[in-house]
């Protein structure tokens, strides 16, 4: 059985399953049955500053997007910060990390954009042993209106100063979390990291509105006829998120800043995803949310089953495999051709492929009249289009031209590697060496 | 060459091609692409009512996630954990009446997700895999033996075997399997499952399988009890309860459990004899299993005949539905008065049967049914002494303890219902508690473990 011990930035867990910062790590009964459940570590429901704590709506705070089959695929929500007093939440901080040692224990922090709430609070968190602190930097609704959450992470030169004040004042690792709501994810990451960041985590949820009521003509979840934006999640998002993450993995300037995956993860497969573009471990919410907290041995025995049948002895060799394989479009292999091809015994012959193609592609699929549909070889472009929207897995497949064959649609032989920085059409081609 | 119509009972009323398509799996694999739609349909319920409804409370929510998200040998093992003959289960279980009915979707919509058939799919992929996914642990030094090699025996010796122990498993057949291999319908077991299921089951090791032995014909209880540390058994039930009826002694009347260890036997099914015009008696699965297979295998007529309404019949509704589409007449409410021929059967003479609320009683009117061929399947029988006894079956207590110190028993000849995956649960948790004696250590959790120890 492989290892799925992380140690995250010094903070050990026995896996790289986290749940984020969320409705699910609220308080300790929760995060009790959580640990029971075997989640290696939480990053508790962001604190706020003491005194009156924040209100919550009394109407519905989620919105969603389903598959047919009532699948969840993308929940948003507009649920503030932790609606507990400060001093019952470090109690519970507390009490439940002395009794799980060995399971990570974080605690989320949201005050205002000011020294002296920093300096403040950070030191009662100090007391509660938790193993480090997440600054919430990224939720996009209600918070940011008073100038915390994304209104801190949309401006890097608040983040980096945040996080000095933090690592002035707290002597334990310091996780900034991202907001995705923001042009660049590398601004905000590299200002985290010249503030001392110990990690980045992301991403946090994004500006969204799931449905509209038709009738009542109100953006969804609706509070007395009308709604608001709310952070959008689930496994709708994960792309966005695993972008982001490969951005911050594969940037020069913050290559190797340790980060904590985040955006729909829902199984072991998007885990492995996550880590393989540079996460070192991954938090999950939406999935815990929908399922339960079960779902975790799930992700642990799939992890490590395809660990084992990889050869991947511990969750650090996973981590970042795939960062080098992130490129930019100019480095592509232009004289990598391909051409579709279609399984004559796996055909259903729906059509879909012939639409694709002829309706809104390159015109490279030939149907005859008994519905057998063939790739035009001197058309096809190998644009994957008519994979994506067949509904049969592996009936239509990407065959690469061996080099010296002779593409029928541009005439040319196929060669070696050769990109667009060197293309005779590139006014900015560098002579080839 | 015969067909349907040949008079009396007779061999190779179908061609070899015919008879090879009525005895196809009954329910091909699903492939890749089509689990993975069937699993997408479990909904992943909390304290999941399939699983309470499973005896050996498989994690089915658990397992289905993992085809959903690509690793069906991961889901094998999670079956295989719970219950080491998943893969026969997958096959015989009357689903309807336990996971699949158990289902919400059943509930809400009527169409249960396929559990049995992912079930399948999964224990597939790990017996289509080199090797035994299961690991020993280090030797104990005790020998237990286990008579029986049916579901429960099978289950006990490998639960045994991977906690440590050494198993000497008898069977009185030359084979072992017990039901698996003698009394399932052919289609539910195809390949020759039943005997690779076995060959694969004892690759683990530590398992000495000694066929040919039957309890007190070649071993006693008594000198098992001096020989080993402990003993389990697991014998069924070896009789088959006979019809009281005049003519029963007629050629062509026959035990439906012979027909069918018959059947399952036969290296031709096409040179295996059957009658043109065939009564089944009984409602059992037996009866549904002998019924069908006879029609399979080109009787022209098949009834079954079964004293009580259809709403007594332990066939589940499945089975009753899967008889009547291969032609199979199913007469309820009738029992059999007597067989008339001259020699061999040739009639069966049947009276209607009413319950007022003071019990079965014929009502005088009476049917009668071409049938030179009658199969009793009205129950079967415990044939073995030695052991205080529940009613009919041997008395246990707990994780199977039988009167005796040091023998412990389970499958259908202890009470409970006569299912595999109940056989499969008792042998199991037989062994656990025979390793806890053994051992001095308490018997492990076998139970699904649902997590609510935070909760406690």
């Amino acid at each position: 059985m492989a290892d799925l011990t992380t140690d995250f930035v010094g903070i050990k867990s026995p896996n790289p399953f986290w749940l984020a910062s969320a409705p699910p790590t609220d308080k300790e009964y929760n995060v009790r049955r959580a640990f029971e459940a075997g989640w290696g570590g939480v990053v508790w429901k962001t604190l706020g500053a003491e005194g009156p704590p924040v209100v919550n709506v009394n109407g519905p705070r989620y919105g969603a997007i389903w598959g047919a089959d009532r699948r969840l695929l993308g929940l948003n929500n507009i649920e503030l910060i932790t609606d507990r007093p400060l001093e019952v939440n470090l109690e519970e901080m507390a009490r439940v990390k002395s009794d799980y040692p060995d399971r990570a224990l974080i605690a989320s922090i949201m005050v205002p954009c000011e020294e002296s709430a920093w300096k403040a609070i950070l030191p009662r968190v100090m007391e509660t042993g938790a193993d480090g602190i997440e600054l919430n930097f990224g939720c996009p609704h209600g918070m940011a209106e008073r100038g915390m959450g994304s209104a801190v992470g949309q401006v890097p030169e608040y983040i980096e100063m945040v996080t000095r004040w933090c690592k002035q004042y707290y002597d334990r690792p310091v996780i900034v979390k991202l907001t995705p709501n923001i042009t660049d994810i590398r601004k905000p990451a590299q200002a985290a990291k010249n503030g001392g960041a110990d990690a980045v985590s992301l991403i946090n949820t994004i500006n969204s509105i799931t449905s509209v009521n038709l009738d009542t003509m109100s953006p969804e979840p609706s509070i007395d006829g009308k709604g608001s934006h709310g952070g959008y999640c689930g496994p709708a998002v994960k792309p966005i998120a695993m972008n982001m993450v490969a951005e911050i993995a594969r940037d020069p300037e913050t290559h190797g800043l340790p980060i904590s995956g985040i955006g729909g993860i829902t199984t072991w497969r998007d885990a492995a995803e996550f880590m393989s573009l540079g996460a070192g471990n991954v938090q999950v919410c939406t999935a815990a949310m929908t399922y339960g907290f079960r779902i975790v041995e799930e992700m642990k025995a799939g992890l490590s089953a395809w660990m084992d049948e990889k050869g991947y002895a511990s969750v650090a060799e996973v981590v970042g495999r795939a960062v080098p394989k992130v490129t930019d479009w100019q480095y592509l292999n232009l004289n990598y051709v391909t051409k579709a091809r279609i399984s004559q015994d796996d055909c259903i012959k729906c059509g879909r492929c012939f639409a694709a193609c002829e309706d809104t592609s390159h015109q490279a699929i030939a149907m005859s009249p008994d519905r057998t549909f063939t790739v035009i070889d001197e058309e096809c472009v190998a644009c994957n289009l008519c994979v994506d929207v067949c509904p049969v897995e592996n009936c239509i497949t990407m065959e690469e031209l061996p080099k010296g064959a002779v593409d029928p649609r541009t005439g040319k032989t196929v060669g070696d590697y050769a990109n667009w920085t060197t293309h005779p059409n590139n006014p900015a081609a560098q002579a080839a060496e | 060459m015969s067909n349907p119509l040949t008079p009396g009972i007779a061999a190779g009323r179908l061609s070899a091609d015919e008879i090879a398509e009525n005895f196809a799996d009954l329910h091909a694999p699903l492939d890749m692409h089509e689990a993975r739609v069937a699993a997408d349909r479990c909904y992943f319920c909390y304290d999941a009512p399939c699983v309470t409804a499973c005896p050996t409370e498989i994690d089915i929510p658990l397992f289905i996630r993992q085809i959903a998200n690509g690793q069906p040998e991961s889901a094998g093992r999670t079956i295989l954990n719970q219950n080491i003959l998943g893969g026969m289960c997958a096959r015989v279980c009357p689903t309807e009446d336990l996971c699949e009915g158990a289902c919400v979707r059943e509930a809400a919509e009527g169409k249960p997700v396929q559990i049995g058939r992912l079930q399948r799919h999964a224990t597939d992929s790990v017996m289509a895999r080199q090797g035994h996914p299961f690991d020993r642990a280090p030797a104990t030094g005790k020998r237990v033996a286990v008579v029986g090699a049916g579901p429960a025996g099978l289950a006990c010796a490998h639960r045994l075997a991977m906690r440590g122990h050494d198993v000497v498993l008898y069977d009185a057949k030359d084979k072992p399997g017990g039901l698996n291999e003698f009394g399932i319908a052919a289609y539910k077991s195809t390949d020759d499952f039943a005997a690779r299921e076995v060959g694969w089951l004892c690759q683990i090791g530590g398992i000495e399988l000694k066929p040919g032995h039957a309890l007190g014909r070649d071993i006693t209880l008594d000198g098992l009890k001096a020989e080993f540390d402990a003993v389990f058994v697991g014998v069924g039930l070896g009789g088959v309860n006979d019809l009281d009826a005049p003519g029963a002694e007629r050629d062509g009347v026959q035990d439906a459990v012979g027909f069918i260890a018959a059947l399952r036997q036969a290296d031709d099914l096409a040179k295996l004899p059957v009658g043109r015009n065939v009564v089944v008696i009984g409602g059992g699965m037996t009866a549904v299993d002998a019924a069908v297979q006879s029609k399979l295998l080109g009787a022209e007529n098949v009834t079954i005949a079964y004293r009580r309404g259809k709403d007594r019949m332990g066939a589940s509704e499945f089975e009753q539905d899967l008889a009547t589409s291969k032609g199979v007449r199913i007469i309820c409410n009738a029992q059999p008065v007597a067989i008339h021929g001259n020699g061999a059967a040739a009639e069966i003479e049947l009276e209607y049967t009413a319950d007022d609320g003071s019990g079965l009683k014929g009502t005088g009117e009476t049917l009668r049914l071409p049938a030179d061929q009658v199969f009793k399947a009205i129950g079967q029988t415990l044939t073995f002494e030695g052991l205080a006894l529940d009613g009919r079956k041997i008395a246990v207590t707990g994780a199977g303890r039988t009167s005796v110190e040091g023998v412990w028993a389970g499958g259908d000849c202890t009470p409970g219902d006569d299912l595999t995956v109940v056989a499969v649960a008792e042998g199991r948790d037989a062994a656990e508690d025979i390793h806890a004696t053994l051992m001095g250590v308490a018997a492990p959790e076998t139970g699904a473990v649902i997590g609510e120890a935070a909760r406690a």
